[in-house]
């Protein structure tokens, strides 16, 4: 079984997001940088399948060359194959983005076995426009259904995903497509054979002059906080008496 | 004019309201299906909405009718609005937020060849649009320039409130049959199941959660009991996933559920924006901390600094005193 998964690398700020001088970008001179929670998972069901059916992970990344980071951390979770695909510092719009995996599909398929299956996360953690999956699938021509918690695979794949009154299962022809949710296993940490190999394996490197598309981000500004201050209760065992106050007069008690 | 895409029995109060505020003509679009009895249900929908729709100021409802759009198939849905976008040429389509009203747009926008700005709080009509949109669950807001012939956008969940639209006397129905290939319909739902029924983090009136600081998996006994005395759910923290200690449906935040209850009770959580974001909602916060410099004290309604060990059996003992 051939599966692609398409990871975003994104940062990882703490108490508060911090900007740049003139509100254009994320300041991540500080901040360090992970792969995409939902595309973790991705990541660690991609591999649980190969360990099951055979075949071989691809992990794919659209961003600056710095995404080569993820891509090695994918790689020492145990995927076969690093792309990446340089577009420059900037943020692509999610057209573009979606555009730039579709043509590097076809660069690293072409004379090598189609992929059977396609993993995204649902949404990115940074820009979340939820559409990039969806707009390659149809780009593919390939079946595709999002927010997926559960997968199996046999004549064909089936999906489990959470909707607000239960769950709804999918059964998709081979070869498709899943955008999945965090949720859907519990990742693994990359253990020390793992990481060597990542840390030695060579990564392919495709070129991609993004088009422009018709979102275009022109400044970035933090919600309101606009909560009073906080009531302080006090300190240790002592302050029970305060909280049952503050449950009664809430009503929640 | 404007289209607005209704999923389910009624149309979205935020995105009727946000669609009035653009000043153009407001239309709606339901996907039914023609097949059998459902279509019988899906003419009574129907007519139940054409009243309120009227009441909202909306004079025209566009029916997508197709034996494939029984049950749900969000290639099928996507692909059937991409059609009736490009036979009635709107100037925008707005939908809500929710997964699968985000789920037909795109599928409409990737088929449209359109762009699409997804959870917007606000929009500036005109050309180019002037939106903003809601990044990272909430975590920071975007200002941005949509230019398209047709603007595609989704609304955030809670955002705008609803307007006061002027009424119509009535609400016409119009049919689409949209032309759909038999193989759209893959995608399809083959099963539903209901949910397990109960208390959960989506409907719970107080939420008593759990991070790092709870310590391990039985720390969170006093969590469990506290939630049971209070009617509650227990939630968590990522690290707490991470750790096994809780099952990721406890999780709340970016990547886990959002909630709004009366009542959120952070215990060792810090308040990481990614967390944060997702408990912002909840009319009133308690954190209970030992670290007073901590994130989700600073940001809270209520503050007690301390180990959540100490503190919580405290408030559980307290409780029980007063009720008996
Ligand atoms: C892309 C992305 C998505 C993410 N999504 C989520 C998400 O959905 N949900 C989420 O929660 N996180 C998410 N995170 C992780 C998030 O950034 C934080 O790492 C996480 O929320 C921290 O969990 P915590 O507060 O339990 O742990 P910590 O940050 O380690 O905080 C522990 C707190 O417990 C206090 N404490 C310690 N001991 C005690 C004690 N005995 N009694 C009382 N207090 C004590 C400490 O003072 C501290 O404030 C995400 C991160 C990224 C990068």
């Amino acid at each position: 079984m051939e599966i692609l998964v398409c990871v975003k690398r994104v940062p990882a700020p703490g108490a508060k997001v911090p900007l740049s001088a003139d509100s254009r970008e994320i300041d991540t001179r500080h901040l360090g940088f992970t792969i995409g929670p939902h595309e973790e998972c991705a990541v660690e069901e991609a591999v649980r399948l190969v360990a099951g059916h055979g075949g071989q992970v691809t992990v794919l990344a659209v961003g600056p060359p710095e995404a080569e980071e993820q891509l090695r951390y994918a790689l020492a979770m145990g995927a076969d194959r690093g792309v990446l695909v340089e577009t420059g510092p900037a943020e692509l719009d999610p057209e573009a983005t979606a555009a730039a995996i579709a043509q590097a599909v076809h660069t690293v398929t072409d004379g090598a076995p189609p992929f059977d299956l396609v993993l995204f996360g649902d949404s990115s953690a940074d820009a979340g426009h939820y559409q990039v999956g969806i707009r390659v699938a149809a780009e593919l021509g390939l079946p595709i259904v999002g927010g997926i918690k559960g997968i199996e695979v046999g004549d064909g794949l089936r999906l489990r995903r959470e909707v607000p009154d239960g769950a709804e299962l999918y059964e998709l022809p081979l070869p498709a497509a899943a955008a999945v949710r965090e949720g859907l296993n519990l990742p693994r940490y990359p253990n020390l054979p793992g990481r060597l190999r990542a840390r030695k394996a060579s990564l392919r490197t495709i070129a991609f002059e993004p088009p422009v598309g018709g979102l275009r981000k022109l400044r970035l500004r933090q919600p309101a906080d606009d909560r009073a201050e906080t009531v302080l209760l006090g300190q240790g065992a002592a302050a029970a008496p305060a909280v049952v106050d503050v449950l009664e007069e809430l009503g929640v008690v | 004019m404007l289209l607005t895409l209704i999923d389910g029995q009624e149309p979205a109060p935020n995105v009727l309201a946000l669609a009035h505020s653009l000043d153009l003509p407001v239309e709606a679009v339901l996907h039914v299906t023609s097949d059998g009895a459902d279509a019988d249900d899906a003419d009574d929908v129907a007519g139940h909405l054409t009243d309120e729709l009227a009441k909202q100021g909306v004079a025209t409802l566009h029916l997508i009718r197709h034996e494939l759009l029984a049950g749900y198939a969000p290639e099928a849905f996507g692909e059937a609005l991409a059609q009736l976008v490009a036979h009635l040429r709107p100037a925008a389509v707005l939908a809500a937020g929710t997964d699968r009203g985000t789920e037909i747009m795109a599928h409409a926008a990737a088929r449209a060849r359109l762009p699409l700005a997804t959870n917007c709080v606000a929009v500036t009509g005109g050309d180019p649009w002037l939106l903003t949109r809601a990044r990272g669950g909430g975590m920071l807001l975007e200002e941005a320039e949509l230019t398209a012939p047709v603007k595609l956008a989704t609304v955030a969940q809670g955002a705008a409130a609803p307007a006061d639209a002027q009424a119509v006397d009535n609400c016409a129905v119009r049919e689409f049959v949209p032309e759909l290939l038999p193989e759209l319909a893959r995608t399809r739902v083959v099963e539903r199941t209901a949910g397990r029924g109960g208390i959960t983090l989506a409907t719970a009136p107080v939420i008593v959660s759990g991070g790092r600081g709870v310590g391990s998996a039985e720390g969170y006994a006093v969590l469990e009991e506290l939630a049971a005395l209070l009617g509650g759910a227990v939630g968590c923290s990522r690290v707490a996933t991470n750790n096994g200690w809780r099952p990721h449906s406890d999780q709340v935040g970016l990547t886990g559920t959002k909630v709004a209850p009366d009542l959120y009770i952070a215990c060792g959580i810090s308040g990481a924006t990614q967390h944060w974001v997702g408990c912002t909602d909840s009319k009133a916060i308690l954190a209970v901390n030992t670290d007073p410099e901590a994130p989700m004290v600073a940001r809270a309604t209520y503050a007690v600094i301390g180990d959540v060990h100490e503190v919580l059996p405290a408030v559980v003992a307290e409780i029980r005193a007063r009720s008996s």
